[in-house]
């Protein structure tokens, strides 16, 4: 009933706001001092990018889990958004409102081009064919397109930029991207006890954006032209025997999952003005497969999670090395001790992609609906357990 | 002329690459109807049974020298690889030599292990899955693979010289009859294509012209049919699969020399290989072999230099455009069979 959402909608909505919101505080559930303050997530470096990848996995999820097709080239679509974000911080104006919305644009115009040929063909060959594009993106980018991409080094914000818009200032520190004089780097901490808790600008500017995205991917999910992106999922043959035109759905949904992955790229630039060609390489679209099928495919705050877990994993997990390791298990004798952190050693720390690779691997083969249907799983035993079985209806749209 | 030779001849050892993936890659497709996307990393397990072997060989121990003496007058320690005490000395170097052609051997049944163990342990549970979830599972074993490798070998390319008898280079020109020094081309590559010319050769002609390669051929026709008349078609399959993971491995293995295998070739490649395999056309493994080897001479050729200052940065993409333009104009491929993976 709320801004046209369903009342379970709205609530997934609300309580994501609220948990967007309050991030910074529970995402440092561990006091300063603690040796446990090493998994504290909340601060804004990490948590910007939680909601960034978030957009950008979001994004990845309208074209794949509605509409079946598996795109293994969308960091492009990042990539040139960053690249014109980065531009309009320099010719235009610090602020980065002008960047984000000209970035979302400038990606939403490549998955338009990208989008029209690729389409042409389904299956691993759409796959292949968005691969091939990405890959194409990125060499140029990193070779021959050197003045508009900064080639390796990639592409920053300088001291003597245009910036049209903003009075001259060629003195000093290279300006930081803000909006309307607030800075992106800008924080207010809270010291509460031994917690100390960071409300940073940036983030709060990217989970207002990540929210409104979010909005946005509910609606589509839910109105008329996500059941056609549906159908087109379950039997394109049938549609186009009705007589339905499906490639304008799915160009649509290509140009909007596109522009998804150019907001985020956008944003990025926008909390750190540096874009570089790697953005855009293939393992880089490799990486928001893996988040959204990680959250669950297909569903609406999946996506987000799956985010959020892997960034977690890059950046927390991935610190813990082995003297740690030795430190939690002190307590055992000392052969038990050295034998539990060499087998636990392989899978942290360095090698938390090997525990990506079989987390992943475990949630294709038993867990299709990612962490949401585990969740669902959980809940369902609770259920049980709690009250006498009664027979609900199955609220779902029948695929 | 010369250059062009020259540009064919460097086309051909990448494209022979190539073609020995995309080789296994059809075999697969054409046989289980999987998309294997952790066929790259059966290439870098192949290098790296390379690399694997020629250490087992160089196994030491240390021995008190008496007739050397280090700088104090003490005996100094040598390492002595074990193989010296087994085979003799002289017959022991030369078997560290050999270690890169030697570990073909070594490679042939582990690949082939591995890929029955993948089979029968991953992939028999995805044939009646989606297409895209068979891309995922395995692109997510690949990964696996991958860390493996990394955490025992650690990230940096690792050099495994070829035989020293193939070190230098060969005076291609001169042998035709053009100006000596025109056109010199490194022995292991030479090697490199006569060794997956030969490969692909006795691949195809066990399919041809044994009986088990007919049944498994006419699996590929028509499954049900044959099964119907009781061959227990699924296990040729699986032994097919070995084949295949056995023909990516030895690809790595004689790779190892051209470029040190690090843990991440096997994505670098992989990502040209589907390229090369929807080009040649979904299920044609001649097609493999032909998008293969003209892909690797396309690369090399956009890579001169005349070319490159016509067209800036053709040499990074020529291989993607050349894929862009086949699938869209012809969708099947070069060589793609009717019917099969149409969409």
């Amino acid at each position: 009933m709320m801004l046209g959402l369903n009342r379970k909608d709205a609530s997934l909505l609300l309580i994501v706001a609220i948990l967007v919101a309050l991030a910074p505080i529970f995402l440092n559930p561990f006091p300063e001092q603690s040796g446990l303050a090493q998994f504290n997530a909340g601060y804004p470096d990490l948590m910007q990018r939680f909601v960034i990848f978030g957009i950008f996995a979001i994004g990845f999820n309208i074209l794949f889990g509605l509409t079946g097709y598996l795109s293994f080239g969308h960091a492009a679509f990042l990539g040139a958004g960053s690249y014109a974000g980065v531009w309009m911080l320099k010719l235009l104006t610090i602020n980065v409102i002008p960047a984000i919305i000209i970035s979302t644009a400038v990606a939403g115009i490549f998955a338009l081009i990208i989008g029209f040929i690729s389409l042409r063909r389904s299956g691993i060959y759409f796959s292949i064919l968005t691969l091939a594009f990405a890959q194409m993106s990125f060499a140029l980018a990193a070779s021959v397109l050197t003045p508009i991409t900064g080639g390796e080094t990639g592409l920053q914000t300088a001291l003597d930029d245009p910036r049209i818009l903003d009075s001259t200032n060629t003195t000093g520190n290279i300006p930081a991207p803000s909006i309307f004089g607030l800075q992106m780097g800008d924080s207010f901490q809270i010291s509460l006890g031994g917690w100390l808790w960071t409300f940073n600008v940036g983030y709060y500017l990217s989970a207002i954006v990540m929210l409104s995205a979010f909005y946005l991917a509910i609606r589509i999910f839910r109105s008329p032209f996500g059941i056609m992106l549906r159908a087109i999922k379950s039997n394109q043959q049938r549609l186009n025997y009705t007589g339905l035109n499906t490639k304008p759905y799915m160009l649509a949904c290509f140009v909007i999952s596109g522009m998804y992955a150019g907001l985020a790229g956008g944003l990025m630039v926008s909390m750190d003005p540096l874009a570089g060609a790697e953005r855009m390489q293939w393992t880089a679209s490799g990486e928001v497969v893996l988040m959204t099928i990680l959250g669950g495919v297909g569903t609406l705050i999946g996506p987000v999670l799956g985010a959020g877990l892997i960034k977690y994993f890059e950046n927390i997990f991935s610190k813990i090395n082995d003297n740690l390791l030795h430190k939690w298990f002190a307590f055992m004798p000392d052969g038990a001790e050295d034998f539990i952190v060499s087998i636990i050693y392989p899978f942290v720390g360095k090698g938390w992609h090997l525990t990506l690779g079989l987390i992943f691997m475990a949630v294709i083969i038993f867990l299709p609906g990612g962490l949401v249907e585990l969740g669902q799983k959980v809940a369902s035993i609770f259920k049980k357990k709690g009250s006498t079985p009664s027979n609900t209806p199955n609220t779902e749209p029948a695929e | 002329m010369d250059q062009i030779i020259l540009q064919i001849l460097n086309g051909l050892d990448k494209g022979s690459a190539y073609a020995l993936i995309a080789l296994g890659l059809t075999l697969i497709f054409g046989t289980l109807g999987v998309v294997n996307f952790a066929h790259g990393a059966l290439f870098m397990l192949g290098a790296f049974c390379a690399i694997t072997f020629s250490r087992i060989l160089s196994l030491s121990k240390v021995v008190v020298d008496e007739t050397q003496k280090d700088f104090l007058g003490n005996p100094l320690k040598v390492d002595v690889p074990y193989i010296y005490d087994w085979f003799g000395e002289s017959a022991g170097q030369v078997l560290i030599n050999w270690s890169v052609p030697l570990a073909i051997l070594f490679a042939i049944p582990v690949m082939i292990i591995i890929g029955v163990l993948m089979e029968r342990g991953l992939i028999k549970h995805f044939y009646k899955r989606p297409h895209a979830d068979q891309i995922l599972v395995t692109f997510g074993l690949a990964i696996v693979l991958q860390e493996i490798i990394k955490y025992y070998f650690g990230a940096n390319q690792i050099p495994n010289p070829a035989p020293e008898a193939f070190i230098g280079s060969f005076d291609f020109g001169a042998a035709i009859g053009l100006k000596a020094g025109t056109i010199i081309y490194p022995y292991w590559r030479i090697v490199y294509f006569c060794f997956a010319m030969l490969l692909i050769g006795s691949v195809f002609a066990f399919l041809q012209f044994t009986t088990f390669g007919m049944v498994v051929r006419a699996g590929m026709a028509d499954r049900e049919t044959v099964e119907l008349l009781g061959i227990n078609i699924d296990k040729r399959f699986t032994i097919m699969f070995g084949v295949a993971a056995a023909v990516a491995g030895l690809a790595g293995v004689m790779y190892t020399p051209i470029n040190p295998p690090n843990y991440h070739m096997g994505m670098d490649f992989l990502v040209i290989s589907f390229v090369v395999v929807v080009v040649g056309g979904m299920g044609s493994l001649p097609g493999a072999v032909a998008a293969g080897l003209l892909l690797g001479i396309l690369e090399s050729f956009a890579s001169m230099r005349q070319v490159i200052e016509a067209l800036p940065g053709i040499n990074q993409v020529v291989i993607y455009l050349a894929a862009i333009v086949i699938l869209l104009t012809r969708p099947r491929g070069l060589m793609g069979r009717k019917g099969v993976m149409e969409e």
